[in-house]
């Protein structure tokens, strides 16, 4: 008997029939999902090129992979609490342990995947064993001060390896054939869904887990978990190092799609663009994160594109100049989210389980506004 | 000997302009809570501000009076407590008593700014007119030092004296001493704390606002990125000197810069590792800072 998550009592009153409607539209957007790479219909201006182009895939494998991502930051900021500014150094020791097993150390793929998967662990067991002896803005600034650490050694280069501020082309010569060349985008697109998929099953996993519940508790009331005679020590490092492990994998899926590093995915910039992408989702809440990291990236890699169209340049320029930003308008609708929709983007499908169906909220809200009677004026 | 006063000299230079920034963190997160992400904005806009009115009077010289100097340093001051000001009354207070949603706030201020500026004046650095005995040297114990860095030692210490005053001197500044030590009291008193709200971000936003221009000066330019790299070196400080402490602000950007300065000077390239370093060090042995009060 599987027992319901705290975090989500919206779950609790539907029973099995709900919970298998809901499995059958997972499978069902998972499938499609799945079939993008066969389907060949233009897109308008929306990709860059067809919908099953390799451009296009890239384009959304990026999605696919920022959306997994953002989930593993997630599982840190909004299941367990903590404020971390570091996540991004797992995120680029995932990119550029295994461009630098590749290109500098000339591995072959397998074991530069081997000596990933060490680092994946051994990096965020020694990280999170040192900065989860503070907390709260103590353990943010000591995790950037970890992420900080390793964007200077990225980006100033002292031991050769990492390209500095150029970032580090990917040596093909010794990976399999299928992740090289442009033709077979589709695979890394694949890769990109697999490890979205993967890390999405096993957050659900550990959230459903006595440890997840353990964690949520944490996020609640520490000292409430301490007393219980528990440590909330050894559960924050298992959560950082889970974590971190996964947004690991996710740097190395990075690497394949793009083809290379790029010291910026190491900065506390990076950092921050994960904290934006969670919010603006819905902190702490089922797909909040995924939604949030898939719109955030897909909007940061087209707006761009979308704003040399030719409707773009017919605006005047007080209006042209910021829309053509990106990172002004991503800014602007997460600056809006956060005064007026604290719970997220996912808040407005009503699938943060704190709230009932968006229909029955709009009713009530009418409600409530038939029954608001005007203050007296003073 | 001419090497070691030359970097003394120019790391408490730095120093002064990472207090000019730290000041105003430390004063907002003492008082507030709020770790403010949207300071390295301020600056930017205070150097960007100082770089249109330089363009404006110098005429596109290269060098500008003393008077005209100061009258950029006046703009970018202005400019930046403007900005602070605005910033709490639009973006803080409609969250009040939500600091997470506060710092968050503040984040995306940051992008936007950061975004309209490289969409305004481009990603190009820009030249900074400043008098023309400022790019001169002058000789101190056998080392030739950039008179722009006593400049910016001057700010410093005028801006710490000034700030000190006004905390132990006027009304206000009592309030916001008081505040920082218990907030709740204080509103409890019949003090209305939100007004001191409002005149910190102003104030912190003035200092970071002079320090972009006075960044201008040190750097030659100002640019897009100016404002966030100071920001993490102005966190790093105000984290180092404890959170919330102007005193302790001081000292920390004084070692900071100091190491910083040093440790470029024997091994290229390590001062930012070395800050971090230093910062690591700090949180393990003492997770509150130098000065810091116990949370």
């Amino acid at each position: 008997m599987r027992r319901e998550s705290p975090a989500a009592p919206g779950d609790a009153p539907g029973g099995r029939a709900r919970r298998a409607f809901r499995r059958g539209i997972l499978l069902v957007v998972v499938l499609a999902l799945a079939a993008v790479p066969l389907i060949d219909v233009p897109t308008g201006g929306v990709l860059p090129d067809r919908l099953n182009a390799p451009g296009s895939l890239q384009v959304l494998g990026l999605c696919l992979v920022f959306g997994a991502l953002a989930m593993t930051y997630d599982l840190l900021f909004g299941f367990t609490g903590l404020l971390s500014f570091g996540h991004a150094l797992f995120f680029a020791a995932g990119a550029y342990t295994f461009a630098i097993a590749v290109t500098v150390l000339h591995l072959s793929g397998p074991a530069a995947f081997g000596l990933t998967l060490v680092f994946a662990l051994v990096l965020p067991l020694m990280v999170g064993a040192v900065s989860l002896r503070t907390s709260g803005i103590a353990f943010a600034m000591v995790t950037l001060a970890f992420a900080q650490a390793g964007a200077v050694i990225v980006g100033q280069d002292p031991w050769h390896a990492t390209g500095g501020e150029l970032g580090l082309g990917m040596s093909y010569a010794r990976l399999p054939q299928f992740l090289v060349g442009v033709v077979n985008t589709r695979y890394l697109y694949w890769i990109g869904l697999g490890l979205l998929i993967v890390v999405a099953g096993v957050i659900a996993w550990m959230r459903e887990s006595v440890t997840g519940r353990v964690w949520q508790a944490i996020r609640e009331n520490e000292r409430r978990v301490q007393i219980l005679g528990l440590r909330p020590y050894t559960f924050k490092l298992l959560a950082f190092m889970a974590a971190s492990f996964l947004a690991t994998m996710c740097g190395v899926a990075y690497l394949l799609l793009v083809g290379g590093t790029n010291p910026s995915i190491a900065s506390a910039e990076f950092t921050l663009t994960l904290l934006v992408m969670v919010v603006l989702g819905g902190a702490g809440t089922r797909w909040g994160a995924l939604i949030g990291g898939v719109l955030y990236s897909f909007l940061d890699q087209r707006l761009a594109g979308m704003a040399g169209s030719s409707l773009f340049s017919t605006l005047p320029s007080p209006l042209r100049v910021p829309l053509s930003q990106p990172l002004f308008i991503l800014g602007l609708i997460f600056i809006l989210v956060i005064l007026f929709r604290p719970a997220g983007i996912a808040s407005l499908f009503g699938s943060n389980g704190t709230s009932t169906h968006p229909l029955r909220r709009w009713r009530r809200w009418l409600g409530a506004r038939r029954k608001h009677v005007p203050r007296p004026t003073r | 000997m001419s090497t070691i006063a030359l970097l003394a000299i120019t790391g408490v230079g730095l120093g002064g302009l990472y207090f000019l920034v730290a000041a105003g963190l430390a004063l907002i997160f003492g008082l507030m809570r709020v770790l403010n992400f949207a300071h390295g904005t301020f600056l930017l806009l205070g150097g960007y501000c100082a770089w249109l009115a330089g363009a404006q009077l110098a005429g596109g010289a290269a060098s500008v009076s003393n008077l005209q100097f100061v009258a950029m340093l006046g703009v970018a001051l202005a400019a930046g407590a403007a900005i602070g000001a605005l910033t709490e009354l639009v973006l803080i207070r409609p969250l009040y008593r939500r600091e997470v949603a506060q710092v968050l706030v503040t984040v995306g201020l940051a992008l936007v700014v950061g975004a309209l500026v490289i969409g305004i004046w481009g990603a190009d650095p820009r030249t900074l007119p400043a008098p023309e005995w400022m790019h001169r040297t002058t000789r101190v114990l056998g080392a030739h030092v950039p008179n722009s860095r006593f400049v910016l030692i001057g700010a410093a210490l005028l801006v710490l004296a000034g700030l000190q005053l006004f905390l132990r001197r006027t009304r206000y500044g009592l309030i916001v001493r008081a505040g920082v030590e218990n907030r709740t009291m204080v509103s409890a008193m019949g003090v209305d704390v939100r007004r001191a709200f409002t005149l910190v971000f102003a104030l912190g936003g003035a200092m970071a606002g002079l320090g972009g221009a006075l960044a201008g000066v040190y750097f030659g330019a100002v640019s897009p990125g100016l404002g966030t790299t100071l920001l993490i070196d102005a966190l790093i400080v105000v984290v180092i000197g404890g959170l919330g402490s102007i005193t302790g602000a001081a000292l920390a950007a004084l070692a900071v810069g100091l190491l910083q300065q040093f440790a470029n000077y024997y091994i290229s390239g390590i001062g930012d590792l070395a800050i971090v370093s230093l910062l690591a060090l700090v949180l393990l042995i003492r997770p509150r800072g130098m000065l810091g009060s116990p949370t």
